[in-house]
């Protein structure tokens, strides 16, 4: 009997994972098994088997200690073996390097960044993005299969009446070949975007870091947070995750986009947005294509406004 | 002499893509195609790396015949070869397909010390090709690099991850995969394209590389894409325009208030 292995090296991605392969194990009959990953490995195969998982299954060793997609992928697909099966990737950036690594070893196709997963006639169907975000794709492919699964999808699996049970076990590794020198946190602090119900969202148009200010007594004053496009954050470091198709997708109740162009990565993020305003001094901008509202003028005169406005229908 | 290789795809241009009204199906054939955005920065990233170390910096596209407007295009930026992998049998490859003909292809070549490739294709949004082409090769991989530089042997790369930066060392040959921030692609000169158009653009088919006819094309790929749909984009589009900003602001409130955001 094939089954569905569960791996992410983020124990809350990993138990998300839990509830995705208990759906496809409801509708497959399927066995479910959940790998864990060098320290604490046993602790999390333990909280793994009281959430729903039949079997977990638990790997220490120091050559965990780096996260190594080489090494990783070696080690799952050992555990994995040549049994057909289908396996289930946290998609952080770290999953998302090491699903199409081990997906090579095990010579299987592979699917990243799905939405949705469903099974029929001994194949699997996944659900992703395709053409840049204008589209959604379908694919199909028989097993096995590697799929990465976007965090915070599915909701945390809860704890279930019976434990699974949990298998020790140890392998042998080479080390990895790349070698970390160096790591820098990012230093600032983490929005929660993919819960807001407002977002205030800056682009390139905002010219100076101070300016980010005025976005911020607005996103306050209307209950919500700030975010931005991808060259706020990658190129000039003043947000540490962007929204978009390579960052954080929201689905806020308003999302007022201020100097951003509207790029088909950028839309691809805030698509499941309720309603979207757009605030640029260019007429011609995409944003204005998929805006519910939008006002052409220069944000450094339309943000103060908007919140004079906003300011005087709170009030009364 | 040791190579530097870049990988780029011949791209559909997504923002160009025509939705037909009727099945809200993409229209892909005769759709716009050109090099994918983070693909022309690992062209940029192999011709800074052939600048300092004086490799051989060769391009490779999976891809049509007409991908050669693509490799015209790279060869005048600065490459100095480009190799299309181009057969009726290589259509409707899916990623482990097209990473096994570009790991085929570099095996030829041989003496490759980096190959760079973009962290994902802009139509496909894949970004499985990189990886899976390290796992060919048996090569170490080092994802999502913001910065390189090459010293003898040895890569140092800056790696951009959800919540940090990590800077790598490994020994070539390696692969790499660049993100959009690595550099800023040159636009070739009038006379950069003049001096392309004498460059080796190389057509390989299915009998040039050693790769089985089963595991390549359509027939040799394990994903199948079963339908594509855009969803209907139903916006209402009302654009404030030339007003003075304080009314514009009020007229958005007033909208705002209607559609019941405002707490
Ligand atoms: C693989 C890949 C993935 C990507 N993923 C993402 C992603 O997830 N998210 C994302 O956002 N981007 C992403 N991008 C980048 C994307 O293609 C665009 O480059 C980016 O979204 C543009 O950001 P922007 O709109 O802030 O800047 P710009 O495109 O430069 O737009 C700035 C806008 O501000 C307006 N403006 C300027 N001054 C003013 C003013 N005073 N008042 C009002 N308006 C003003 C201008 O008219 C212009 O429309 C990705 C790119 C690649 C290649
Ligand atoms: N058909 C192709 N030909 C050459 N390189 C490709 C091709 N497809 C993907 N790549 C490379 O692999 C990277 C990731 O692509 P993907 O996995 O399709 O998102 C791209 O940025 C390219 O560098």
């Amino acid at each position: 009997m094939p089954s569905i292995w569960v791996y992410s090296e983020v124990q809350s991605v990993a138990l998300e994972l839990v509830r995705a392969g208990l759906q496809l194990k409801q509708a497959t009959g399927w066995s479910l098994v959940s790998a864990s990953l060098g320290a604490d490995a046993l602790k999390r195969a333990e909280e793994l088997a009281e959430h729903g998982v039949d079997k977990a299954v638990a790997v220490s060793g120091a050559v965990f200690e780096q996260f190594d997609a080489e090494v990783y992928a070696k080690a799952l697909a050992k555990l994995v073996g040549s049994e057909p099966t289908l396996v289930l990737v946290g998609g952080t950036k770290r999953g998302k390097e090491l699903a199409p690594r081990l997906a090579t070893k095990l010579d299987a196709g592979c699917v990243t960044d799905c939405i949705e997963l469903s099974y029929k006639d001994d194949m699997i169907y996944a659900k992703r993005s395709a053409y840049g975000g204008v589209a959604i794709a379908t694919m199909v492919s028989p097993l096995p299969l590697v799929v990465t699964i976007p965090p915070r999808k599915f909701e945390a699996a809860e704890k279930a009446a019976e434990k699974g049970s949990v298998e020790q076990v140890s392998l042998e590794l080479p080390g990895p070949r790349v070698k970390v020198v160096e790591v820098r946190k990012k230093e600032v602090a983490r929005a929660k975007l993919d819960e807001a119900r407002v977002i205030v969202s800056a682009g390139r148009g905002v010219k100076a870091k101070q300016d980010l200010e005025m976005l911020r007594e607005l996103a306050e004053l209307l209950g919500g947070e700030v975010g931005c496009s991808r060259p706020v954050a990658a190129d000039r470091g003043w947000f540490p995750q962007w929204i978009g198709l390579s960052g954080v997708k929201v689905k806020p109740d308003l999302y007022i986009a201020v100097g951003i162009s509207g790029a088909l990565q950028h839309i691809a993020g805030i698509r499941d947005s309720k309603i979207i305003v757009a605030i640029n001094k260019d007429p011609e901008a995409p944003i204005f294509k998929v805006a519910d509202y939008g006002i052409v003028g220069d944000l450094y005169k339309v943000i103060p406004a908007l919140k004079n406005a906003v300011e005087k229908a709170v009030r009364s | 002499m040791p190579r530097v290789i870049a990988c780029f795809k011949y791209s559909i241009d997504a923002s160009e893509l025509r939705i037909d009204p009727s099945t809200r199906k993409p229209v892909v054939e005769g759709a716009k195609r050109k090099t994918g955005d983070i693909d022309k920065r690992a062209i940029e990233e192999a011709i800074r790396v052939k600048e300092r170390t004086g490799w051989t910096a060769t391009g490779l596209c999976v891809g049509p015949q007409a991908a050669r407007e693509a490799a015209r295009e790279a060869l005048a930026m600065g490459l100095d070869e480009v190799y299309i992998l181009s057969d009726p049998a290589f259509e409707g490859s899916d990623t482990l397909a097209t990473a096994r003909l570009l790991a085929a292809a570099a095996r030829k070549l041989g003496d490759y010390k980096l190959i760079l490739c973009g962290e994902m294709a802009l139509d496909g949004l894949s970004a499985q090709v990189g990886p899976r082409l390290a796992e060919l090769l048996d090569l170490p991989q080092v994802t999502y690099v913001r910065k390189l530089s090459v010293e003898g042997e040895k890569l140092t790369a800056e790696r951009d991850l959800e919540e940090e930066y990590e800077v790598v060392e490994v020994e070539l040959p390696a692969v790499v995969t660049v993100t959009r921030e690595i550099n800023e692609p040159r636009l070739p000169s009038l006379r950069d394209i003049l001096r392309a158009s004498k460059k080796p653009i190389v057509y390989w088919g299915a009998g040039d590389l050693e790769v089985g006819a089963d595991v390549v094309g359509e027939k040799g790929s394990k994903v199948k894409v079963a339908d594509v749909y855009a969803p209907e984009v139903k916006r209402k589009g009302v654009i404030i325009e030339e007003k003075p900003a304080e009314e514009a602001a009020e007229e958005l409130v007033k909208y705002l208030l209607q559609e019941g955001v405002l707490r």
